[in-house]
């Protein structure tokens, strides 16, 4: 009866307008099931950062800081005090100078991801580990900071990096990558390809 | 003692008596085929009445994929594979489905009643539900497989479980997305959505909106029983036919966007081929002989039945061939029940092993008419150069060698 009842406040409201009668406020859902959650709690719980970095937080580091925070926070303790040689997966380009393909410096997050952004969001949802979700905003600037410093993405140690400055930050594979291609039911993975 | 219990006693032991004649001939046919003695029956217990528990001659177990221990140095559970070799049938018991994890994880231990699922983003009415609430919501109950963009099989590996142990199939309730997101209207623009989990590194995936309304569930029941841990306790998402990865478990959000989000998942996507990448989504048909597989000894000549399992991102596989002398000739395999989409399929052949050597391979065709490859087909569609290792692009779903050695011994014939 509820469903029937949003139904036809749904479809109809102007013709219950036109009739004079009215209806309680109803969830505008067709099965009333679920809460509408407070702007707060969005806030709180959306860490999704975009590549052209919307949902970034007010806030600001520098590499310099990053730096320090990478010994203070643990990181080096996995990943090596330069962030080369930890048991955790290295973090700088190997020293092999200026590459035609900056694809070839390896699997290496801050360096081959085409948007700081990814760099920033991994670091704030995801490490450290066993601490994730503990760095404030600024402290993750920072390292994030450090991290492009490391791999020469950036060559200023003290460059403010925000949340305006972080997304215009040039990756090197900004342009440099498949894009994920259009996907629809009901067809072959990719045309011309039989298997 | 009860009068009642000494009647009971009185009826056993005339209906003993009665039946005599045929009991002794059935003690006898017994005695032949089963070892005497007191591990003929398991003693019953409050546990094994409240939850039943394999026989202690079954100890099938999963094992840790790719050479990497689980738990790791940190203590987290990493990749771990499912003994395909020891099942018969399409479903993979929850206690042995295959594991894998975002970057390694702790497994989260969650309250079903704390736990929410929260939608927001590009729509008109975002909306956070209980697991209680999301059950009052229409259901559906499907089969569908689960497979890792790792399950890769390689000329080092010795048996099924190595090979393929990285898929797994389940039947899952649960809500569509579809009904969730219609809940929430979805706003123009909003052609994608990024799913997260509630794990310590909340591993967040991001999907298109025509999958999303297309057939995604978020299951919060596997094989009758509320979806294990391991397995993404209390809600997970099912992706039907993409790569494991975007399948997020431990589910606590949706958002809807308009763009593709570059998470740390879709980071691990990342390629410079767009070949790679379209083969990296949607899962390729793909089978492998089970029965007999590497590792098993055959006994001697005689009968078999070959039997498998096959699958496809593509929808419903089709048709299942096997071939006994390594591709030369196909014969059509028998598809064991009604095959579903995106779920894996059993196939079943006839065979009568002459003692010689000989290859065992079996390729899937899917309702698409996308077929199986060999590896050699694939290397060739590519031109991969010779001498370069190869290694098929995308999801791996190249067709499995058996090679029977003529002393029965079963290999892999990956070169």
């Amino acid at each position: 009866m509820a469903v029937f009842i949003m139904r036809l406040f749904k479809l109809s409201v102007p013709l219950l307008l036109v009739l004079g009668i009215t209806v309680e406020a109803q969830s505008p859902t067709k099965y009333g099931v679920g809460r509408t959650p407070t702007d707060a709690e969005i806030t709180a719980w959306d860490i999704s950062i975009s590549p052209t970095g919307e949902e970034l937080p007010v806030g600001s580091g520098t590499a310099d800081l990053g730096a320090q925070l990478f010994l203070e926070k643990g990181c080096a303790g996995c990943h090596g005090t330069n962030g080369t040689d930890g048991i955790a997966p290295r973090l700088v380009k190997r020293d092999v100078g200026v590459l035609d393909n900056p694809w070839d410096y390896g699997r290496i997050l801050p360096i081959r991801s085409p948007f700081a952004t990814t760099v920033w969001d991994y670091i704030n949802r995801g490490m450290p580990l066993g601490a994730e979700g503990t760095l404030t905003a600024d402290e993750v600037y920072s390292v994030t900071a450090y991290l492009l410093y490391l791999n020469d993405v950036i060559t200023d140690d003290q460059m403010v990096v925000d949340q305006d400055t972080l997304p215009a930050i040039q990756m090197p594979n900004r342009d440099n990558w498949a894009q994920v291609p259009d996907w629809f039911p009901e067809e072959p993975r990719l045309k011309g390809y039989p298997y | 003692m009860s009068s009642k219990k000494t009647d009971r006693r009185e009826f056993l032991k005339q209906g003993a008596a009665l039946a005599s004649g045929a009991a002794v001939g059935a003690a006898s046919q017994s005695a032949s085929g089963q070892l005497a003695g007191p591990e003929a029956f398991i003693q019953g217990s409050d546990d094994m009445v409240a939850y039943g528990s394999r026989s202690r001659f079954v100890n099938s177990q999963r094992i840790p994929h790719g050479g990497r221990h689980s738990p790791d140095t940190f203590g987290l559970d990493f990749h771990i594979a499912t003994p395909l070799q020891d099942q018969h049938g399409v479903v993979t018991p929850s206690s042995l489905f295959y594991m894998g994890t975002t970057r390694g994880s702790y497994l989260p231990d969650i309250d079903p009643d704390k736990h929410r699922l929260m939608v927001h983003g590009l729509v008109d009415n975002p909306l956070v539900f209980t697991m209680e609430e999301l059950k009052r919501l229409p259901s559906v109950t499907r089969m569908h497989f689960v497979e890792c963009a790792g399950n890769r099989a390689n000329s080092r590996m010795t048996n099924v479980q190595e090979t393929h142990g990285m898929t797994s199939n389940a039947e899952w309730t649960g809500v569509l997305l579809s009904t969730i997101l219609e809940e929430a209207g979805v706003k123009d623009g909003g052609e994608w959505i990024v799913a997260e989990g509630v794990e310590s590194v909340k591993g967040a995936s991001t999907i298109p909106m025509i999958k999303a309304m297309d057939d995604t569930l978020l299951a919060y029941s596997m094989n009758g029983e509320p979806v294990r841990p391991q397995q993404g306790f209390p809600l997970r998402m099912l992706v039907p036919g993409f790569e494991g990865i975007f399948n997020v478990k431990w589910l606590r959000r949706i958002k809807v966007v308009d763009r593709y989000y570059m998470t740390y998942n879709d980071y691990g996507h990342l390629t410079q081929d767009p070949a790679t990448a379209a083969l990296g989504y949607q899962i390729g048909p793909k089978s492998v002989i089970v029965h007999p597989s590497g590792g098993m000894q055959l006994p001697g000549t005689g009968y078999y039945q070959v039997s498998g399992l096959a699958w496809s991102g593509g929808g419903k596989v089709a048709r299942v061939e096997v071939t006994t002398d390594g591709g030369e000739t196909w014969f059509d395999a028998e598809i064991r029940g009604e095959p579903q989409s995106m779920a894996h399929t059993q196939f079943a052949f006839d065979w009568e092993w002459d003692g010689s050597e000989c290859e065992l391979q079996s390729r899937c065709i899917d309702e698409l008419g996308q077929i199986q490859p060999s590896r050699q087909q694939a290397q060739e569609f590519w031109n991969t150069p010779e001498g370069e290792r190869l290694r098929v692009r995308g999801q791996d779903n190249s067709i499995q060698p058996w090679r029977i050695h003529s002393d029965g011994s079963i290999h892999n014939a990956i070169i």
